[in-house]
C-alpha cells in the first residue's frame, strides 16, 4: 500500500529559491497536501504552505502541481504513477513570500474596487422575494471559494505584470456578473466592468473555467454574458441615443 | 534577536480576534457604531472555519411551516442542550435569529428559495419544524462571504468619506495573537505576530472581542482545521476570565472514515435531514433501537412512520436518524463496538436508495463532490461510510448573555469560544445563527463599553517585553519537534477523553497533559521566523495543552452523562447535576482550577413554555415543586 515517492518542492524566500528534492512516504488514499504535511513533520518543519479545511471548501492550498494549478487537498496521489517525480511550486502569478505561500493581496485589492451589492432603498430586510430560478445564476458564482487559481492561470496577468493595474481577473469579473444578475441589484455595472476592471482584455480562452475546483463555468456563464451586456449597451443605437439625451442618474455619472 | 523582530503599534477602539462568522459580525457592529475596529485572523480573510458549515442557519422565520416561532425554537434548543443551557442566551438567540438572517439578505446573500420566493428552510436534527436557511450544502461559505463583502462595503463607505479604505475597519490577516494585555483589571490591548514575517504587532485597545472558534486540534479525529487550537479559550484564561462547560464536546456523528488522510472530515447532517438513513453491517436501520427515554414520544418507532414524516409532518413523528447529535454519535459508536460496523470502521449512511440521483446532486452538491474526489465513492449509487468526529466545543468563555462581556472588563466573546448558549449539546444549525446573534451583541457590547470609558487603559511596556520573550522562546531552543508533542496530545485526548469517558482514563490523560506542559516549554523550532509553521505550532501548543487540561479536569468531576459528556462509569443523566456548572480558571497561567457554581433558575415565563411531563425528566423533585407553584399562580 505504502511507497516512497520522489518530490521536487520549490523552497525559498525573498525572491530567491530553488527546487529541493525529497523522498517521502505515501499511503493509500492520500492527497498531495498530506505529503507536504509529512515533509513538514519529518524533514522540513519550516516548509511554508497555506491550508485550512482540507476538503476543497476554503480555497487556501492553491499550488501548482506538475505545472498545473490545483488544490493540494483535492489532488489524490493515486492520480500519479509511483515512479513519477511530482513537482510542487507556488502559484506563478503572485509574488512568493516563502516556499509555496504567495502574496495574494492583488485579489483583495481588486475585491475592494468592485462596487458592493446595491439594493433599492425601499426594500427592507425580510421583504426580499425572489424565485429560485432567478437566484440560481448568481448562486453558481457564489460557489467560488476564492482559491484565486483562475486569476493565477489567466494569461492576461500570468506573464504580464503590467496588466494587473487595469485587469481584475476572472474572479472579480465574475463577481461583477454575479451582482449584475442579482434580482435586487440596481447599480449600473457594465461600464465599470469594461473600463475599470478590464473585461475587454479577456479573450475567452477558458483557462479559468478549466482550473476552477468548483466547476463554475466562469467563461460561458459569467464572462461571455457580461461581454454581451456591455456590447448591447454600447452598440445598441437606441441605448446610445438614450444615453446622449438622458443622463443616467442625477449625479451625472 | 531583539533587533531582528520589529514591533508595530496600532491603536483601535475594538480588536476582534477571529474572522469567522462571529468575529466578522462583531466587527461590522462595532464599525457601524462608529468604533475604529481591527479584525485579526490567523488565515487569509474569508478562509475561517465558518466556511465549512454546511447545513444552514436555524431561525424560526416560519417560511416553510407557519407554526414555527421563537418559543418552539427556544424549546428545541433547551431540549437539545439537556436543559443545561444558559436560558437567557437561548431566548435571545431564538428571538433574534430571523432578523440576523434577513439582514444577510440585504447585504447580498442568496439563500435557496421557497415556491413563494421566501428563504427556504430545511429539516435538521432536534428542530421540530423545517428551520435552517441554507444554500445547498454550502451555507457557511455563503455566510462568511456575505459578511466579508459587508466589511468591504463599509470600507468603501469609509473610502468615500475619508479617502482611506482602512480608516475605520482593517483586517490583519495571517496574524496570531499570543497574549492579551491588561492595565490593572481591565484589558488594554493585545500582542501578536505576523505569520508571514515573524514581526510583532501590538494593539493598543480598551476592548478585545474573542471570536476564535474551538479546540478540535487537540484531537486526532476532528472536522476542525489547524486554526482550531483553543487560542481564545486560552487567552481568556490567561487574562483572568473563566471558562464554563468545558467537559461538553460535540462529536459529530457523521465524519468520513476513509481514506485515513481525510478521516474526520464532516459529512453534513443535511444528508439525514433530506432523507438519508443509517444502517449497520446487517443492513438494519439501527437508530430505532437508540431512542432515549426523554425523547420517546417525539420520534417514530417504525420505518414506515419515519418515512411518511418527510412528506407529512403534521401526522407523523420524525425518524430517529434526526435525534440530536450526541445521541446519534453514541449509537454509531455502540454499533461499531458491537461488531456491526462497516468494513472501514464506521456505519453506512445511505441516501442513494432514498432520493433520485439528480435530486442528490442538487441538494448535496458538496457531499457528492467530496466523496467522489476524496474517496472514489459516488453517493448517488452507493452508501457512504461514516463515524463520529470531534466537531464542536459547547464550553467556552463565561459571558453576560446580553452583551457578551466576560469577567475581565473590556473582554468580550462570541461564537464557539463562548460558553453557555448550547448547554451540554448544540443542535445542528444553531451555530451559524449563534455567530450572528451573539457576534452582533458582542460588537455592540464592546462599543458601549468604549463609550462609557472614563480613561483609556494603558499598555504596560513590561507586559510587551514578556510577551515578546514568550513568543520568541521556541526559536531559541534546539529542543523537541513540536509536531511530536502535538501528536501525543491528540492521541491522548482522542483515546482517553473522547466520546465515552472513564474516571481512570481521564485521570491518566491528566498525568500525560502534566508531562506535556513541561515538554511544550522546551520545544524548539528550526529555521527563521518567516512563515515558519513549526514555530507557529510551538506557540499554539501552549493553548492546546491548557485547554485540554480544562476539558479533562471538568470531565473527571462531572459524574453523570449528559449531551457531549458521556461517562461509562456514570451512564445516567442526573437532575442533581443539571444546574451545576463547572468553572475553570488559572492563577499562575499553568495549573487549571475548577469550581462548581449553581446556574440561575429559568425565568417563570420561559419555564412555563414546557410541559410538566417533559420537565420532570430533567428537574429535581424540589425544582418540580417550585415549578408547580409557578404554574398554579
Amino acid at each position: 500500500m505504502s511507497y516512497k515517492a520522489k518530490f521536487k518542492v520549490w523552497r525559498g524566500e525573498g525572491g530567491e529559491g530553488k527546487l529541493e528534492d525529497f523522498t517521502v512516504e505515501v499511503n493509500e488514499g492520500e492527497v498531495v497536501l498530506d505529503i507536504i504535511h509529512r515533509l513538514q513533520a519529518t524533514q522540513a518543519p519550516d516548509l511554508a504552505v497555506r491550508w485550512n479545511c482540507k476538503a476543497g471548501k476554503c480555497g487556501s492550498c492553491s499550488m501548482e502541481i506538475n505545472g498545473k494549478p490545483r488544490l493540494g487537498c483535492m489532488t489524490r496521489m493515486s492520480t500519479f504513477s509511483e515512479d513519477e517525480t511530482i513537482t510542487v511550486t507556488p502559484m506563478r502569478t503572485f509574488p512568493v513570500i516563502k516556499d509555496l505561500v504567495t502574496d495574494v493581496s492583488y485579489n483583495y485589492q481588486k475585491a475592494r474596487e468592485v462596487q458592493s451589492f446595491t439594493p433599492p432603498s425601499s426594500v427592507r430586510p425580510g421583504e426580499y422575494r425572489m424565485k429560485q430560478v432567478d437566484v440560481e445564476r448568481s448562486q453558481e458564482f457564489r460557489k467560488c471559494i476564492e482559491c484565486f487559481m483562475c486569476n493565477n492561470v489567466c494569461h492576461v496577468i500570468r506573464d504580464h505584470e503590467e496588466n494587473k493595474t487595469n485587469f481584475s481577473g476572472p474572479r472579480f469579473l465574475m463577481r461583477i456578473a454575479e451582482l449584475d444578475m442579482h434580482p435586487y441589484d440596481v447599480a449600473d455595472r457594465q461600464d465599470a466592468a469594461q473600463e475599470e476592471h478590464g473585461l475587454g482584455y479577456c479573450n475567452i480562452t477558458k483557462c479559468c473555467t478549466e482550473v476552477c475546483p468548483e466547476h463554475i463555468k466562469i467563461t460561458d456563464n459569467a464572462l461571455i454574458p457580461m461581454k454581451e451586456r456591455v456590447v448591447d449597451r454600447r452598440y445598441d443605437p437606441l441605448v446610445w441615443l438614450g444615453n446622449k439625451i438622458f443622463r443616467r442618474g442625477d449625479n451625472g455619472k | 534577536m531583539e533587533n531582528t523582530h520589529n514591533t508595530e503599534r496600532h491603536e483601535y477602539d475594538v480588536v476582534v480576534i477571529g474572522a469567522g462568522g462571529a468575529g466578522l459580525r462583531a466587527a461590522i457592529e462595532a464599525r457601524q457604531q462608529g468604533k475604529r475596529t481591527a479584525i485579526v485572523c490567523k488565515s487569509l480573510f474569508g478562509k475561517a472555519h465558518t466556511v465549512m458549515a454546511e447545513g444552514g442557519a436555524a431561525a424560526a422565520m416560519g417560511n416553510v411551516n407557519p407554526d414555527d416561532n421563537w418559543m418552539v425554537h427556544f424549546r428545541d434548543t433547551m431540549r437539545g442542550g439537556k436543559f443545561l443551557n444558559n436560558w437567557r442566551m437561548a431566548e435571545l438567540h431564538a428571538k433574534e435569529a430571523p432578523d440576523r438572517v434577513w439582514e444577510l439578505e440585504a447585504w447580498g446573500a442568496l439563500f435557496d428559495r421557497t415556491k413563494d420566493g421566501k428563504i427556504s428552510q430545511r429539516n435538521f436534527g432536534g428542530h421540530e419544524y423545517p428551520r435552517l436557511a441554507h444554500v445547498g450544502d454550502r451555507t457557511g461559505l455563503e455566510l462568511i462571504r456575505t459578511l466579508q463583502q459587508r466589511v468591504v462595503a463599509l470600507q468603501q463607505e469609509d473610502y468615500e468619506t475619508h479617502g482611506d479604505y482602512e480608516a475605520y475597519i482593517k483586517v490583519f490577516a495571517e496574524c496570531t495573537v499570543t497574549r492579551l494585555l491588561k492595565d490593572g483589571d481591565a484589558i488594554s490591548g493585545a500582542f501578536g505576530y505576523w505569520r508571514e514575517s515573524g514581526n510583532f504587532v501590538l494593539f493598543d485597545a480598551p476592548t478585545v472581542v474573542l471570536a476564535t472558534g474551538g479546540i478540535g486540534k487537540s484531537y486526532v479525529v476532528t472536522s476542525n482545521s489547524w486554526e482550531y487550537t483553543g487560542d481564545g479559550h486560552a487567552l481568556a484564561l490567561l487574562a483572568g476570565a473563566k471558562l464554563i462547560n468545558m467537559e461538553f464536546i460535540q462529536f459529530h456523528p457523521t465524519g468520513m472514515v476513509w481514506p485515513p488522510s481525510v478521516r474526520g472530515i464532516l459529512v453534513t447532517e443535511s444528508v439525514r435531514g433530506d432523507g438519508g438513513v443509517l444502517r449497520n453491517s446487517d443492513g438494519k436501520r439501527f437508530m430505532f433501537d437508540y431512542i432515549p427515554e426523554v425523547f420517546r414520544d417525539k420520534y417514530a418507532t417504525t420505518e414506515e412512520e419515519g418515512d411518511r414524516w418527510y412528506t407529512d409532518q403534521a401526522n407523523n413523528r420524525r425518524p430517529p436518524e434526526l435525534l440530536p447529535r450526541d445521541e446519534v454519535a453514541r449509537a454509531i459508536n455502540s454499533e461499531v463496538k458491537a461488531g456491526r460496523g462497516s468494513p472501514q470502521g464506521g456505519v453506512f449512511l445511505d441516501v442513494s436508495t432514498r432520493l433520485p440521483a439528480e435530486e442528490i446532486k442538487k441538494r448535496l452538491p458538496s457531499m457528492h463532490h467530496q466523496f467522489k474526489e476524496l474517496a472514489d465513492v459516488d453517493i448517488t449509487a452507493e452508501p457512504m461510510q461514516v463515524g463520529p468526529t470531534c466537531h464542536y466545543i459547547m464550553g467556552g468563555v463565561e459571558v453576560d448573555a446580553d452583551t457578551g462581556a466576560a469577567a475581565v472588563p473590556g473582554l468580550f466573546a462570541a461564537g464557539e469560544v463562548s460558553g453557555g448558549m448550547h448547554g451540554s449539546n448544540r443542535l445542528g444549525g444553531n451555530s451559524l445563527s449563534d455567530l450572528l446573534v451573539f457576534g452582533r451583541r458582542a460588537g455592540a457590547g464592546a462599543a458601549a463599553y468604549v463609550d462609557a470609558l472614563k480613561s483609556r487603559p494603558k499598555v504596560l511596556p513590561e507586559q510587551v517585553t514578556e510577551a515578546r520573550e514568550e513568543a520568541l522562546a521556541p526559536l531559541g531552543h534546539t529542543g523537541e519537534n513540536p509536531y511530536e508533542v502535538h501528536h501525543e496530545l491528540q492521541r491522548t485526548m482522542n483515546d482517553l477523553v473522547g466520546i465515552i469517558r472513564k474516571s481512570e482514563e481521564v485521570a491518566e490523560a491528566l498525568e500525560v497533559v502534566e508531562k506535556l506542559k513541561e515538554r511544550v516549554r522546551l520545544v524548539g523550532a528550526a529555521g527563521s521566523a518567516v512563515y515558519n509553521p513549526g514555530w507557529h505550532l510551538a506557540i499554539d501548543l501552549r493553548n492546546m495543552v491548557l485547554v485540554s487540561e480544562c476539558v479533562a479536569r471538568a470531565a473527571l468531576i462531572r459524574e453523570e452523562s449528559r449531551g457531549g459528556h458521556t461517562r461509562d462509569d456514570f451512564p445516567e443523566m442526573s437532575p442533581e447535576w443539571r444546574r451545576r456548572l463547572l468553572v475553570c480558571s488559572t492563577q499562575d497561567g499553568s495549573a487549571v482550577e475548577v469550581e462548581e457554581r449553581l446556574q440561575p433558575g429559568m425565568r417563570d415565563d420561559l419555564i412555563t413554555l414546557f410541559d410538566r411531563d417533559e420537565l420532570k425528566k430533567y428537574l429535581t423533585d424540589e425544582e418540580m415543586a417550585e415549578f408547580d407553584g409557578i404554574a398554579k399562580s
